[in-house]
């Protein structure tokens, strides 16, 4: 077993150790994600991957959680809006403490917490259940309105895909979320410029990229977001940007997260084919090696 | 003879879930820029801190309101059925029905009477549509005093919950001393010659119907079913037993919604010739309110007449 990797109660570290933390646990995200997905045969790796730094700083910094209470009233709420990158939501929320990491294999068994898209009547932790594209940041407005309506000072985030700004229902929830201000909600886009199949480009593996560089930027700031661009796997822009939310001006605000589908693994970084991949035993090895992860002989995690 | 005129549907609903306001600090409206037409405007004057104007943007409106849901609040929604539950489905699918959250889909323009706005305002699959979908319940009351009732247990009602009002004024089934029981049918005439089962403003017109049959000597049996899902089985098993031939009667489409529900009941509980009147897998369209009864045979004396060719024919 390996450190309990706790939040609100760590010692305080400065910025160095607090990124170097927060780096140790996107990597084991990582290598949970890629333990349960060769184990099970299934899930979807490449978004999950790209999300795992965005992930290991909301879990394990920036929400105001209580794992051992996932239904307290004050807690901040999360929405995985782009559900089928689940895998990577239940490693982390394991990590964190709402699931036994044991669990992670159970994940689309039947009968299974862990289903292939978060069901919030299942797990405990999950706030709203999703996986049809495009309605996550819908749930996300209502959750930051009935808050601030109640007073209650919990703030709203949702992880949202780039592939999954082509939803309509995105803008008519950015439109409505600017409208009434909603500082308290921010959403994060995981911008990996890969979608499941997505445009052509020159040859049939190359893939155009969901939106134009820069375009959802403008797109965000448009609708009359704050507007936040960063690497999505650099960790200190990663606090960084957290760190510099509410909006001032009381505007909802949005992190659009560059980052590569399958980022971290040789075989799956910046392939759109990474999307559902399923790794072979030599590949799982292999995985393991370049995420520095020690493995049994059979290929297995220690 | 015929039954009185009552107050419209819309109207009390903007009055009912004001009240409930009053009472429950849990009770918000979200409004898909319709308020004037559903009478939202009556909540959103009395409760304005809690009237959220969503704008045109009705599959948001429905996210909205499970995020709402899931954080203790209790939404109700105001736009007509086409834009409540047509249009944003996948989100009541996947936000609302499956995960059990508390959004109160209280759709106005139900039916044939959308003010002439034609076949793009009329739904008329809402029923078959959403008695299929798992987790959600469906209740369509028959008049002013049923929908008031109605709007207020649906309050009260824990889970999601569709309720189809209608836009103008209807006829007046109940008095003041009805009380609405969630999953019950209501027997509204006894009779022997034959089962009528309708459901929603139909019902009174097919009270009318049954009273233009008496004249001619014929009884008919009239059941109301404000609860479309869950289904009074036993009350249906009863009725049809009664009789020996059940007509069902609705403002829709005769596939799935009514009809297909209690003849789903019966031919599994007590085979039993049914017969469904209402819409042949049709559009509606822009027409005066009679004159679109009339067209689909919804009209007291088109369904008295297709009662009394049916038991001719018998």
């Amino acid at each position: 077993m390996t450190a309990p990797l706790i939040g609100p109660d760590r010692v305080a570290l400065d910025r160095d150790e607090e990124i170097a933390r927060l780096r140790e646990i996107a990597r084991r995200i990582r290598v949970e994600t890629v333990r349960t997905i060769h184990a099970t045969r299934v899930g979807h790796l490449g978004g999950s991957l790209s999300e795992a730094d965005i992930l290991a700083a909301l879990y394990f910094r920036v929400l105001r959680i209580r794992p051992s209470e996932p239904g307290w009233p004050e807690r901040d709420r999360f929405v995985l809006s782009k559900g089928h990158s689940a895998v990577g939501l239940y490693a982390a929320m394991a990590l964190r403490g709402y699931l036994p990491v044991e669990e992670l294999v159970t994940f689309d068994a039947l009968g299974t917490r862990l289903q292939g898209h978060p069901d919030m009547t299942r797990l405990p932790g999950l706030d709203m259940s999703t996986g049809s594209l495009g309605m996550g940041l819908s749930a996300a407005v209502g959750m930051a309105l009935g808050l601030r309506l109640q007073g209650n000072p919990a703030r709203t985030y949702a992880l949202v895909g780039d592939g999954e700004c082509q939803e309509g229902a995105v803008w008519e929830a950015a439109f409505v979320a600017a409208r009434y201000r909603l500082a308290s909600l921010t959403a994060i886009v995981d911008h990996n410029r890969l979608q499941q199949h997505g445009w052509q480009g020159a040859a049939f593996e190359d893939r155009l990229p969901p939106h134009e560089p820069g375009e959802l930027v403008r797109k965000w700031e448009a609708f009359g977001w704050n507007v936040l661009e960063i690497d999505g796997h650099d960790m200190g822009a990663i606090v960084d940007a957290f760190d510099r939310l509410p909006d001032p001006d009381g505007r909802p605000s949005v992190i659009v997260a560059n980052t590569r589908k399958g980022h971290g693994l040789s075989f799956t970084e910046g392939r759109y084919d990474s999307h559902t991949k399923v790794p072979t035993d030599a590949e799982f090895a292999l995985a393991l090696a370049e995420l520095g992860e020690p493995s049994s002989g059979e290929g297995a995690p220690a | 003879m015929t039954l009185p005129m009552g107050r419209p549907m819309r109207e009390v609903f903007g009055e009912t879930v004001a009240a409930l306001a009053d009472e429950d600090p849990r009770v918000v409206m979200l409004d898909g820029d319709l308020g004037v037409s559903t009478k939202g405007e009556i909540f959103q004057r009395a409760h304005p801190e809690r009237y959220l104007q969503m704008g045109l943007a009705e599959q948001n409106m429905l996210g909205v309101a499970a995020g709402l849901a899931s954080v203790g609040l209790i939404p109700f929604i105001s736009t007509f059925v086409a834009f409540a539950v047509i249009r944003p489905l996948d989100q009541i699918r996947v936000l609302i029905a499956q995960p059990g959250l508390n959004v109160k889909i209280t759709a106005g323009y139900a039916g044939l009477f959308t003010g002439m706005a034609g076949k793009s305002h009329q739904v008329v699959d809402d029923i078959s549509i959403m008695r299929a979908m798992p987790g959600m319940v469906t209740v369509s009351p028959a008049d002013d005093v049923e929908a008031a009732a109605v709007i207020r247990y649906a309050a009260v009602h824990e889970g999601p919950i569709y309720v189809r009002l209608v836009r103008d004024a209807t006829q007046r089934l109940f008095d003041e001393s009805y009380r609405f029981e969630f999953g019950r049918a209501v027997v509204v005439r006894e009779g022997r010659d034959v089962t009528l089962i309708s459901t929603g403003a139909q019902t009174p017109r097919v009270v009318d119907a049954a009273e233009l049959l008496a004249a001619e000597g014929i009884d008919a049996h009239v059941v109301h079913v404000p609860t479309i899902k869950p289904l009074d089985e036993e009350a249906i098993v009863t009725a049809a037993a009664r009789t020996g031939f059940v007509i069902t009667v609705e403002e829709h489409t005769v596939l799935g919604g009514l009809g297909g529900a209690v003849a789903e009941t019966l031919s599994e509980h007590r085979p039993t010739r049914v017969k469904r009147l209402g819409i042949q897998d049709a559009f509606g369209e822009s027409a005066p309110n009679d004159a679109l009864l009339e067209m689909f045979g919804l009209s007291a004396a088109r369904v008295a007449d297709q009662v009394r060719g049916l038991l001719g024919a018998a």
